[in-house]
């Protein structure tokens, strides 16, 4: 399988580390406090990383931004500059559109429901049990769970990917339909109806990505102080009105960085697309995405340019989505 | 498709990636990051093939010049036909000419990761057996002037008979396969046949016969579905190509291989012939017996289910066999029969088939002991060497007469039948497979959507059409030709 990363994708924004890199919080206050004669000693630290990040990721990114000008077929050592004809090739490029779309989908349907599902399930592990002795507790078992639900992050996306083409199989072998079929239901062609192949990608993203959220969440919902929830308790407050008006108001932060998160997931999604679609993206193009037409240019059709197009214009949403993430679910932190 | 090489599935998505001519160059990370950088700096010298092993004087026996104390670097796919053929042939075969001269074997699945720095850096081996899904793309090598050019090859004495050129020792139809812009550039070396394969023991047992026309095609699926037994399959997930073979060669049969050379000549509304429609029509009619879940399967999968009896016939290639022996139960005869005509006014007979040279060598022109290559892909071309190709890989080369006296496997006998049988009527290759890989794709697409019942024949060859003209019309394309 050749789904792992490659130039191009490093060239594309489809990692987490620049935005993490520059995500808030990230040591302005130690360099704040820093004086003069530090410096070298910081320089020291940081020289050996910083170096490794411009070269392995800050210089793809604009060696992307130069082969998009470009010609390239990959081996000539000498492109040739084409100017922007990449770019407006891209506008009557009807996969490309496709693409765009089904990211459009991914974005909205895929953090939503992941959040939504991690929410339920780190309320049930760590608030639902009722009070404790001081703290709330989760239900009965929870410790368990949050290890079965952490276990689908621990597998590499590939073989995710294999497990669910087992799973999905559209004949009576498949692990679901072989169920229907006990009960009657013909076989569902969950990656062959080019209606319902997108969706059951979305499946599987979701639930490999539940866990982590769960987890993250946890650890959100572990910070919020206990006496928070005795005062609403005491006040008679029941399980609904404790998740709608306590934990997820304090909850924001954690949530706007699984947002940003998920989505920057919803513009890669090229491991699983290429492992479990038919043909590709298929059928008729209904489940390709950004990477995968990427990597489909550049190493099927030799068109090293217009693929670095393609990543430019890749960069650009992931990064106009993450600034937009971000702004529009400002709102004024509740410290405690 | 996750398969190590070796096991017989790998033996199909080299040859037939070969043969779709998939282009691709895969590189890995590393590779593509050096090349990436490489593009800033150091010029190109395209176009010059400037041999720097110092050559020795040519002879008969030595028609190249070959110096015989020059190192020889091979470069061996190791798939699915192993590379015992190389180190256990061809190496000792050239070692035995030249015993002074060392030879490099390296053996990679990954020959466009392995070479593709090489070639950007200048330092290429001698020879490279260019197969398997990591091949690096020809045609794009070709362009920036590093492959060399082969006719010296093909005029040069045949080692078994000094007085024949090595090109009237092979099949019809090689040295013209492995051209680039007019000019050969590639040995295709394997010689396979395409058509549908099916279990002469089953088929003998039910007393079915394999079909001459469509129509008798239509008659004998409802035979073998009343049995229980899928008429007609092919793997949708990524083998989707195998049944648009189908097709192409059926429209051919119609109308003459000078359909195939318009589609690949992309000669406007080539693909919306009535030879094309009545074709796609014809088959999308068979598609209709087929599951609609093949779609999701790939094409091992599928071909295990013919090897346990639930599938007919498969549309594939003559690799087919030796890919499915561990699969392939004991009595399960593999058998080849030709694509069914479509009307009673074919140009060609019910027997013609396609049957092609596969599997290609190049010699890089930056090479170091270019002569050196040429002479080992002579050496593979001699009857002795393509035997012991066959004898290694269970495949049989190009090389006429080469595996004669060797006993041939059930699916071989029949393609040699059916080979007999066709005679001179042979349906071309289609080039634009390699040639152009987006109009490639986007076949496979469609082939999907005709034939899993989701568009009509009609609209098939119109979005055909579209994609070609797209194609015709893309200037960052470069465009081939083809005559013959």
């Amino acid at each position: 399988m050749r789904h792992d990363k490659h130039p191009l994708k490093a060239g594309t924004p489809g990692g987490r580390r620049p935005l993490a890199a520059g995500a808030p919080g990230g040591g302005h206050p130690l360099l704040a406090r820093v004086r003069n004669s530090k410096y070298p000693f910081i320089v020291g630290f940081l020289i050996v990383p910083v170096a490794l990040y411009a070269v392995f990721v800050i210089s793809p990114y604009i060696q992307a931004f130069q082969i998009a000008l470009t010609n390239w077929k990959g081996i000539s050592a000498t492109p040739q500059y084409i100017g922007l004809e990449n770019f407006t090739r891209l506008f009557e490029d009807e996969v490309f559109w496709a693409a765009v779309r089904h990211h459009g989908v991914l974005l909205l349907v895929v953090p939503l429901a992941t959040i939504a599902i991690a929410l339920f399930f780190s309320f049930l592990l760590n608030l639902s049990g009722g009070q404790k002795g001081a703290g709330m507790t989760g239900i009965w078992g929870s410790k368990f769970y949050r290890v079965i639900f952490f276990l689908p992050q621990v597998l590499a996306v590939a073989i995710v990917g294999v497990l669910f083409q087992a799973i999905y199989r559209p004949d009576e072998t498949g692990v679901i339909n072989s169920l229907l079929a006990r009960v009657g239901v013909e076989p569902i062609g969950w990656l062959i109806d080019p209606d319902l192949a997108l969706w059951a990608i979305m499946g599987v993203m979701v639930w490999q990505a539940v866990g982590f959220y769960v987890v993250l969440f946890s650890a959100g919902m572990s910070s919020i102080p206990k006496d928070v929830f005795e005062a609403a308790a005491l006040d008679g407050a029941g399980r609904l009105t404790l998740f709608f008006r306590i934990t997820l108001p304090l909850l924001w932060d954690t949530m706007q960085v699984a947002w940003v998160y998920l989505g920057i997931a919803a513009f890669d999604a090229f491991a699983l697309v290429q492992v479990l679609s038919v043909d590709r993206g298929g059928p008729d193009n209904a489940t390709t995405v950004l990477p995968l037409e990427i990597w489909r240019t550049a190493f099927n059709f030799s068109k090293f340019g217009y693929a670095s197009a393609m990543g430019v214009a890749l960069f650009f949403m992931t990064i106009t989505f993450a600034a937009l993430t971000l702004r529009v679910t400002r709102r004024e932190r509740i410290e405690f | 498709m996750s398969k190590s090489a070796g096991t017989p599935g790998e033996i199909t998505r080299r040859q037939m990636l070969r043969r779709i001519g998939l282009t691709a160059l895969v590189a890995g990370p590393g590779a593509g990051l050096l090349s990436a950088c490489a593009t800033a700096g150091s010029p190109a010298a395209t176009g010059s093939a400037a041999p720097t092993a110092a050559g020795a004087a040519t002879s008969a026996a030595n028609p190249f010049g070959v110096a015989a104390n020059a190192p020889l670097e091979v470069v061996i796919f190791k798939g699915g036909l192993g590379d015992s053929y190389a180190t256990e042939v061809h190496e000792p075969l050239y070692k035995k000419k030249f015993p002074q001269a060392e030879i490099k074997h390296v053996a990679t699945q990954q020959i466009a990761q392995t070479l593709q720095p090489r070639f950007a850096s200048g330092d290429v081996p001698d020879m490279i057996a260019n197969s398997g899904t990591d091949l690096i793309d020809n045609a794009a090598l070709q362009q920036e002037g590093q492959l060399l050019e082969l006719t010296e090859l093909w005029d040069a004495p045949s080692i078994d008979d000094p007085a024949k050129k090595v090109r009237d020792m092979v099949a019809p139809g090689t040295v013209e396969s492995g051209l680039i812009t007019g000019k050969p550039y590639v040995m295709n070396y394997v010689f396979s046949a395409y058509g549908l394969w099916y279990d002469a023991a089953l088929f003998e047992k039910e007393g079915w016969t394999p079909p001459k026309t469509m129509d008798e095609f239509k008659a004998l699926c409802e035979k073998i579905k009343a049995k229980g037994i899928v008429p007609f399959a092919f793997a949708g997930k990524n083998a989707s190509y195998y049944a648009y073979w189908m097709i192409l060669i059926s429209a051919a049969k119609i109308e003459g291989n000078q359909l195939l050379i318009d589609i690949d000549n992309l000669v406007d509304g080539a693909w919306q012939r009535d030879s094309v429609k009545q074709s796609a029509a014809a088959w999308a009619e068979i598609g209709k017996y087929m599951d609609k879940s093949f779609e999701g399967l790939i094409h091992t999968e599928v071909q295990t289910r013919q090897n346990q009896g639930k599938i007919a016939l498969y549309p594939s290639g003559s690799w087919l066999e030796n890919e499915q022996k561990d699969q392939t139960p004991d009595g399960f005869k593999y058998a080849l029969t030709p694509t069914p005509s479509v009307t009673a006014a074919d140009k060609m007979p019910f027997e013609a088939i396609r049957a092609a040279a596969g599997e290609g060598y190049i010699v890089p022109a930056k090479a170091k002991n270019p002569k050196g290559g040429l002479e080992y892909l002579r050496i593979m071309l001699s009857k002795e060497g393509a035997r012991g190709f066959t004898e290694k890989s269970g495949n049989i080369t190009v090389v006429t007469g080469a595996a004669d006296g060797l006993q041939l496997s059930p699916g071989n006998a029949s393609l040699s039948a059916a080979q007999t049988a066709a005679g001179s009527n042979i349906v071309t290759y289609n080039s634009f497979e390699g040639w152009y890989k987006e109009l490639e794709t986007e076949l496979r697409r469609q082939t999907n959507a005709l034939m899993f019942g989701r568009i009509s024949a009609e609209e098939f060859c119109e979005k055909m059409q579209k994609a070609a003209d797209k194609t015709k019309a893309d200037s960052s394309i470069t465009k081939q030709n083809r005559t013959v």
